[in-house]
């Protein structure tokens, strides 16, 4: 049977795991879910708490957050659901997690077309959705995502999933601006350039593009300056690549958002509204942008050189809130077309 | 059938409480499956089912037969020859159990990747361009097979030896006599009567298998694990995504009855009169050696190149150079939610199985099968179907407490590490239970009936004779589901408190930002606490053969 000695080694390590993390209501703290990785919004997190004495305890995770705050319901300890897509924004509204932000800081930094429109959310970064293509074999520098579709690109492009949150985004807006049936030739005709499946991620596009596998790729715009100034086993795909900032024809190009959402039941109300409006401050603005390579979202704050080198991003006017209603709809024709097949 | 007992209903209890704590995630799935999700099957019927049950038949099927052949045909080498550098082989063929498959698929893409090392090797003597063209394409089905059979063997590979080790010589030695080869007793005796054990190891790969989504999105494969994500995250149907999970859970329940209606007839006790165990074929000259290089061969795919791999990284950044003194604490967390999972799940595995063995009736027949339903669902979908029973539980005690006037605990088991020790328990209660039901498969009623001849009660027979012969069952069931906490992954991410990171999440983040390598610290520790109790378990699991 078991040894008296190990069981009650182990009922203590149960009290000492399970106590010993929970202190989420004390005063002077602020309780942060987010689907952005806690090492990369950690140095943003001990500014805030430098700055305002408020510590901020996170958990971080993938998937599934808004269901947890549902779910916890009224004993939820979230404060702020920090999300890094417009899809997951409108997922958690839908879930009926959250509250109005009521801020007039977040009313005048952040543009009405990067917030919802009922006050649920707000963006505080933007990354855009963009091509890298091949110094040598690619001479051309400025490209539609219309033409994308055009057969002269066959087996020269290559994707990460159809289905990724980045690629949903893009093509959700896709959809809001021609409607589905425009959307799935599009996509028909990109899926016909595509020089392999869809797989990997954003990276694996520089990569594919370095090794001649093809000649252009779709990514987001952080992923190439990271290679190139962070690592640098990765500096040479980015070296065999060149950032090109494509627009819709007669629009911009497409941007997603980080952004941040109130918690309905926020326990820590004033420090939750506290943190979010110091994220669109100056300073975190500043951080968000050199350490993540994001667009800010607050106007006058200098841009990261490196990003800054892709040449002048002018945003697609499209609202975010118009993409996010539309991403089933290209979750749906991603399927129908077999992009992924 | 023994009387009922004290114990016997103690164990009964314990099994019917085990089994609606493994229900309640279940019926909280049920539940918000009967929610309405309009349209989303008529579109998952016509463009998404059709090649995701291929894909998801085709790699279950591949991952199956490969880690099959595998595990037997390792676990028989080692068992049943004696040859040089078998000692070493015991050692390290559980080995690759510490691989999570992430971090295989992961190791093995950016290995074979253009600009990877094998690519830059090749491209030593061919021109680049040809370079990328005989590199083999990882990120596709056969390569997901043969990424995933690789780490997933030892599943095959451990119940098969608890087999083969305990396998009487009686019948190999009839066999002998009448003049059957080494190859013909292997397939027609070791083989059939390993059956229940290596149903065990093959329907843990494949529902491991099923649940992975990292390595299988990471390659490129489109199970339908992958499609319940994207119908709930990308379609915004939870309903709809809990509806695709009971399709699989009602697919796995069909393959495990299949599977069990397959070996009704099947006996695998061992014959009472004799315990002489097989003596071990010695294996010399070249014999001996084709023998070691071939069991080498797996290990070094599924454990040392991925492990070489990780410590280059990790020595590349300068090994501790960075040091994150987090890791400790991460690694502790690991540690603890893993020992104390465990610990619950072998118990309660133990008692639900031993209130079949005791006093076999219809209630604790569904008990016992009940207790292994969890492993069929998704890490996620476990974790979101967990959220509302845990959630009702810390109500009341709420309620409770501020019926008594106290002060309110707040969520005592979501916000505490509790929620994760009881997804785990939930998750992984069918490997004990499968192994000591297989153990116990192999100790003849008769054993019981001539304990209790002379008078020894239950808890008697099960100290002095079930517990030591069950004790390679337990001890591999130990270790597997001990490793297989450390690396378990999305219910993790769901259900840990705030503040609180495991090395499986850890390396997770660095993953989902595309430079897993800059984990790869936390990778080698989760492989390192994987080590020692695998070690443990081989120390104890190599029994001396009789007289060769």
């Amino acid at each position: 049977m078991m040894n008296f000695r190990a069981t009650a080694a182990t009922a203590a390590l149960l009290c000492f795991t399970a106590f010993g993390a929970s202190t989420a209501f004390a005063d002077g703290e602020v309780n942060v879910y987010t689907y952005r990785e806690t090492k990369l919004i950690q140095p943003l997190f001990d500014a805030f708490t430098k700055d305002t004495g408020i510590k901020v305890n996170v958990v971080s995770a993938s998937s599934g957050l808004e269901q947890r705050m549902k779910a916890e319901g009224a004993s939820s300890p979230a404060d702020v659901l920090l999300t890094v897509d417009i899809g997951r924004l409108d997922d958690a509204v839908q879930a009926g997690v959250t509250q109005p932000i009521k801020s007039v800081v977040i009313d005048e930094i952040v543009p009405a077309q990067y917030r919802d429109p009922n006050g649920h959310w707000a963006g505080i970064s933007m990354r855009a959705r963009v091509l890298y293509t091949s110094k040598d074999r690619v001479k051309q520098d400025k490209i539609t995502y219309e033409e994308l579709a055009d057969p002269k690109w066959k087996g020269k492009i290559c994707i990460r999933s159809g289905q990724h949150i980045y690629n949903n985004g893009l093509f959700a807006a896709y959809v809001a601006k021609y409607g589905e049936a425009k959307a799935e030739e599009w996509l028909r005709g990109l899926k016909a350039n595509l020089a392999q499946k869809p797989s990997g991620g954003d990276r694996e596009v520089a990569r594919d593009i370095a090794a001649g596998k093809c000649d252009i790729g779709i990514a987001n715009t952080y992923y190439w300056a990271l290679m190139m100034n962070n690592d640098p086993e990765k500096k040479p795909w980015a070296e065999a690549t060149k950032v090109v900032l494509p627009t819709f024809e007669g629009g911009g190009t497409h941007v997603n958002l980080s952004g941040v959402l109130l918690a309905k039941q926020a326990p820590n109300k004033a420090n939750g509204v506290k943190l979010i409006e110091w994220l669109v401050g100056d300073k975190a603005q500043k951080i968000y942008a050199d350490a993540n390579y994001e667009y800010p979202v607050r106007a006058g704050v200098a841009i990261n050189p490196t990003i800054a080198g892709y040449g002048k991003l002018v945003a697609d006017p499209l609202p975010i809130a118009k993409i996010a209603t539309n991403r089933k709809a290209a979750s749906t024709l991603v399927d129908k077309v077999g992009f992924d097949n | 059938m023994s009387p009922v007992t004290r114990s016997g209903r103690i164990a009964a209890a314990i099994a019917v409480a085990t089994a609606i704590l493994v229900a309640a995630p279940v019926i909280s799935i049920i539940a918000l499956a009967l929610q309405p999700a309009p349209d989303v099957w008529q579109h998952l019927i016509d463009y998404v089912l059709p090649a995701t049950l291929l894909d998801t038949a085709l790699l279950l099927g591949g991952v199956a037969a490969l880690s099959l052949a595998i595990g037997t045909g390792t676990a028989w080498a080692v068992s049943l020859h004696e040859f040089r550098g078998r000692q070493i082989l015991l050692w390290l063929l559980p080995l690759p159990l510490s691989i999570p498959t992430y971090l295989a698929a992961y190791v093995y893409v950016d290995l074979f990747e253009p600009l990877g090392l094998v690519h830059k090797t090749l491209a030593l003597w061919l021109p680049l361009q040809d370079a990328v063209r005989v590199l083999p394409n990882l990120r596709s089905l056969p390569g997901a097979v043969v990424v995933i059979a690789l780490v997933l063997y030892p599943y095959v590979y451990l119940s098969a030896r608890t087999m083969f080790q305990y396998q009487s010589a009686e019948f190999a030695e009839a066999a002998k006599t009448l003049g059957a080869s080494r190859w013909t007793i292997f397939w027609r005796i070791s083989l059939p009567m390993a059956r229940p054990a290596l149903a065990v190891g093959v329907a843990l790969v494949s529902l491991e298998t099923l649940n992975d989504i990292g390595a299988s999105e990471y390659l490129g494969v489109r199970t339908l694990t992958v499609s319940v994500f994207t119908t709930w995250l990308n379609r915004g149907s939870l309903a709809g995504a809990a509806q695709l999970s009971c399709f699989m859970l009602a697919i796995v329940a069909g393959l495990i009855a299949i599977e069990r209606y397959g070996r009704r007839n099947v006996t695998t006790e061992f014959s009472a009169e004799s315990p002489r165990l097989t003596p071990r074929t010695p294996l010399t000259g070249i014999k001996g050696g084709c023998a070691f290089a071939v069991c080498l061969l797996p290990v070094c795919l599924g454990f040392l190149v991925p492990l070489l791999y990780l410590a280059q990284q990790s020595f590349k950044r300068g090994l501790f150079a960075n040091f994150d003194v987090a890791l400790w604490r991460d690694a502790f967390n690991s540690v603890a939610f893993a020992s104390l999972a465990t610990l619950a799940a072998l118990l309660l595995g133990l008692a639900t199985i031993l209130a079949w063995r005791w006093r076999p009736s219809r209630l604790r027949f569904v008990a016992m099968n009940f207790a292994q339903l969890g492993y069929t669902l998704p890490g996620l979908v476990l974790a979101l179907g967990l959220l509302a029973p845990l959630l009702a539980i810390d109500n009341a005690l709420n309620a409770l407490a501020g019926w008594l006037g106290w002060s309110l605990p707040g969520l005592i088991l979501i916000g505490s590490g509790a929620a994760v020790v009881i997804a785990y328990v939930i998750r992984f209660l069918a490997v004990p239970t499968g192994f000591i039901k297989a153990g116990f498969e192999r100790i003849p009623r008769d054993y019981d009936d001539s304990a209790r001849a002379v008078g020894a009660g239950q808890t008697t027979t099960m100290r002095l004779i079930h517990l030591p012969l069950l004790r390679p069952a337990m001890l591999g069931a130990v270790i597997v589901v001990f490793v297989d906490c450390l690396k378990e992954l999305p219910a993790t991410l769901l259900l840990r408190p705030l503040n609180v990171e495991t090395l499986a999440t850890s390396i997770y983040q660095y993953a989902s930002r595309g430079s897993f390598e800059e984990g790869a610290l936390a990778a080698l520790l989760i492989v390192a606490a994987s080590i020692g109790p695998v070690a443990w378990l081989t120390r104890f699991s190599d029994i001396p053969s009789g007289p060769a």
